[in-house]
């Protein structure tokens, strides 16, 4: 387990440094000088050659990247350009509401997909099978942002039963203000978690074993949930990370709708003021996000099928 | 066997694929189809069609509710918001033609490459597109975005780039398989050209998979320049997309929800048609990965 661990976190360290050499090379490569850019039009040469002194922009690219590379290692995100506050202290504040948020979703998720799956994988073409099929080739089609802003629209505004914007105080506040955002999000995991199980389920159904444990007389409730389910559930766990991922990327947008804090509004409004450190900062963030996913997912893996260790 | 006199049916004794795929089995297929004409009809005649100008701003009707002068009310602008729409559909069927065409050719390009000449070459495409289907599409695009900005070539170029490992990957799989079939050694042995092997031989082989590929990619980068334009990274205002539409209806929520629901319900339609006709396409085409 030790050696698989290793060699994933191996794996790993290059598309890390990928993700910041394109990062860096992108935001070099970008037509506009950030001096400029931040200092505006009229700023005098002289402050245009300090800012570019301050900011590390005079030496040379190699030494820059290095520097840059050093900072990303060690947490050094450097200040906005625009408020002056530590990049680091920005993203610490609104991580919690990103991640509050995709969890939450991913438990709503979870809790209806995979029962959903079940049912309509064990009544395969009957009614329950096409209700799910066609909940998930809606929830495919219908944009996370759409749902949000209907939710918001029919139970914030019309309804009054949450609040329109802010993340929350105190822990059943912040539940409540979650909720609607998690909801949006939980749709669109439903189905793709619904449609995974359904899948899984019905390929295991197929299998010797399962025959074996009807012919021994097994009733069907156990043989669904204690040889095939189990069984089943281990395409779910990988569609499980992917999903995670793909909730995270749902988040951006989510919280523009919601009006919540979070990375991705700090991300989309620096990306509006082009704050390039805090640009930086969320984009290595979030590919940060991605690395940790698969790694994870990986390694949760590995843990629950033992054959993928040997090969490892 | 009968003598079944039916100009659909083909050599190989199977019915042209439309007649297949427009069976009466399968009912969902012609609505899907005819609700995407519908919507490339509306694209291509916005001018004509759109019963207002799409740009035009009036303080004097400012966020009406629906009437019979204008079927989905206006705007915070007085803009007429099916107009709006109709002209967005442009917007969104070019990126969502453009993009992944683009993105098939240079992903199958890469695929094709890696899986026909293998070693050096294969390693290190396969590493980089490994590296970058570890992002889901929406997150590698906003990254991309984040740096370059919006507009609308490095919009499609945002979003083609998202799509680009999943061609490459899907292309260099099936051209491995392809690899090791006897036509290819037999072209080899009579001394075909490399360039002539994969064009004639190789690129037909493995163009199922591919164009299914394309036709699920068309929804996917419909809804995706929805959602940049809905971030503020894809298609400039005032020029009307869904996604910008979606975003200035939700700034003046207060005013009027139809411009929201309109664009949703217009993204929902058209991503719902082109992902039935491509799950309908793939049964058909490449029954294998059908799912």
């Amino acid at each position: 387990m030790l050696r698989t661990i290793a060699a994933r976190l191996v794996d790993a360290v290059p598309t890390v440094l990928l993700v910041l050499t394109l990062v860096f090379v992108a935001l070099r490569l970008l037509p506009g000088d950030p001096a400029l850019v931040v200092l505006g039009e009229y700023a005098t040469q002289d402050q245009l050659a300090l800012f570019r002194r301050q900011m590390g922009l005079d030496l040379p690219l190699p030494q820059q990247y290095l520097d840059f590379l050093w900072r990303m290692a060690t947490f050094d995100y450097g200040n906005s350009m625009i408020t002056q506050t530590p990049v680091a202290k920005l993203i610490g504040e609104n991580l919690p509401y990103t991640i509050e948020l995709t969890l939450v979703a991913t438990g709503i998720g979870v809790l209806f997909g995979v029962p959903m799956g079940i049912l309509a994988a064990v009544n395969r073409n009957r009614l329950p099978d096409t209700g799910v099929r066609l909940f998930s080739l809606v929830g495919y089609a219908i944009p996370d942002f759409y749902l949000g802003a209907l939710f918001l629209i029919a139970f914030a505004l019309n309804l009054g039963w949450f609040p329109i914007n802010g993340g929350g105080t105190g822990f059943w506040d912040r539940m409540h203000h979650v909720f609607l955002p998690a909801l949006t999000l939980a749709m669109v995991k439903t189905a793709f978690i619904g449609r995974l199980t359904r899948t899984s389920l019905l390929e295991v159904l197929g299998k010797d074993y399962v025959r074996t444990a009807r012919a021994k007389g097994a009733r069907e409730n156990r043989v669904i949930y204690r040889h095939a389910l189990r069984n089943a559930m281990l395409p779910v766990t990988t569609g499980l990370g992917l999903s995670l991922l793909a909730t995270l990327s749902g988040s951006v947008a989510i919280e523009l709708v919601f009006n919540r804090p979070g990375i991705g509004e700090v991300l989309i409004s620096a990306i509006a003021k082009r704050d390039y450190p805090v640009i930086q900062a969320g984009v290595v963030v979030f590919a940060f996000f991605v690395v940790v996913v698969n790694l994870t997912v990986d390694l949760a893996y590995a843990l629950v099928d033992p054959r993928i260790r040997v090969k490892a | 066997m009968t003598a079944d006199v039916d100009a659909s049916v083909g050599e190989d004794g199977r019915r042209a694929l439309w007649v297949r795929l427009f069976s009466p089995r399968r009912p969902g297929t012609l609505i899907a189809a005819l609700v995407a004409l519908g919507f490339v009809v509306l694209a291509a005649g916005a001018p004509w069609i759109a019963p207002y100008d799409p740009l035009a701003q009036s303080y004097l009707r400012i966020n009406q509710l629906p009437s019979a002068q204008h079927w989905l009310g206006t705007d915070q602008f007085g803009r007429d918001v099916l107009s709006r729409l109709i002209h967005g559909a442009r917007n969104s069927l070019l990126f969502g033609l453009i993009s992944p065409a683009i993105a098939a050719v240079v992903g199958t390009t890469l695929g094709v490459v890696a899986g026909y000449f293998g070693g050096m070459v294969d390693r290190v495409i396969s590493r980089v597109v490994d590296m970058l289907l570890a992002f889901p599409e929406l997150l590698l695009a906003v990254m991309i975005a984040a740096v370059l900005g919006g507009g609308f070539w490095n919009v499609v170029f945002v979003i083609a780039v998202a799509f680009v490992p999943g061609f490459a990957r899907v292309a260099r799989s099936t051209t491995l398989a392809v690899r090791q079939e006897p036509y290819i050694e037999a072209s080899v042995a009579v001394g075909l050209r490399t360039p002539l092997i994969i064009v004639r031989h190789v690129l037909p082989n493995i163009s199922a998979p591919i164009v299914v590929l394309t036709t699920l990619w068309v929804a996917s980068a419909i809804r995706l320049e929805a959602s940049l334009s809905f971030l503020g990274l894809g298609t400039r205002p005032p020029a009307p997309s869904w996604g910008n539409i979606i975003r200035d209806g939700l700034g003046n929520i207060f005013g009027s929800p139809w411009p929201i629901i309109g664009a949703g319900f217009a993204i929902t339609m058209v991503v719902l048609a082109f992902n039935v006709m491509g799950d309908a396409l793939r049964d058909e085409l490449d029954p294998d990965h059908a799912g």
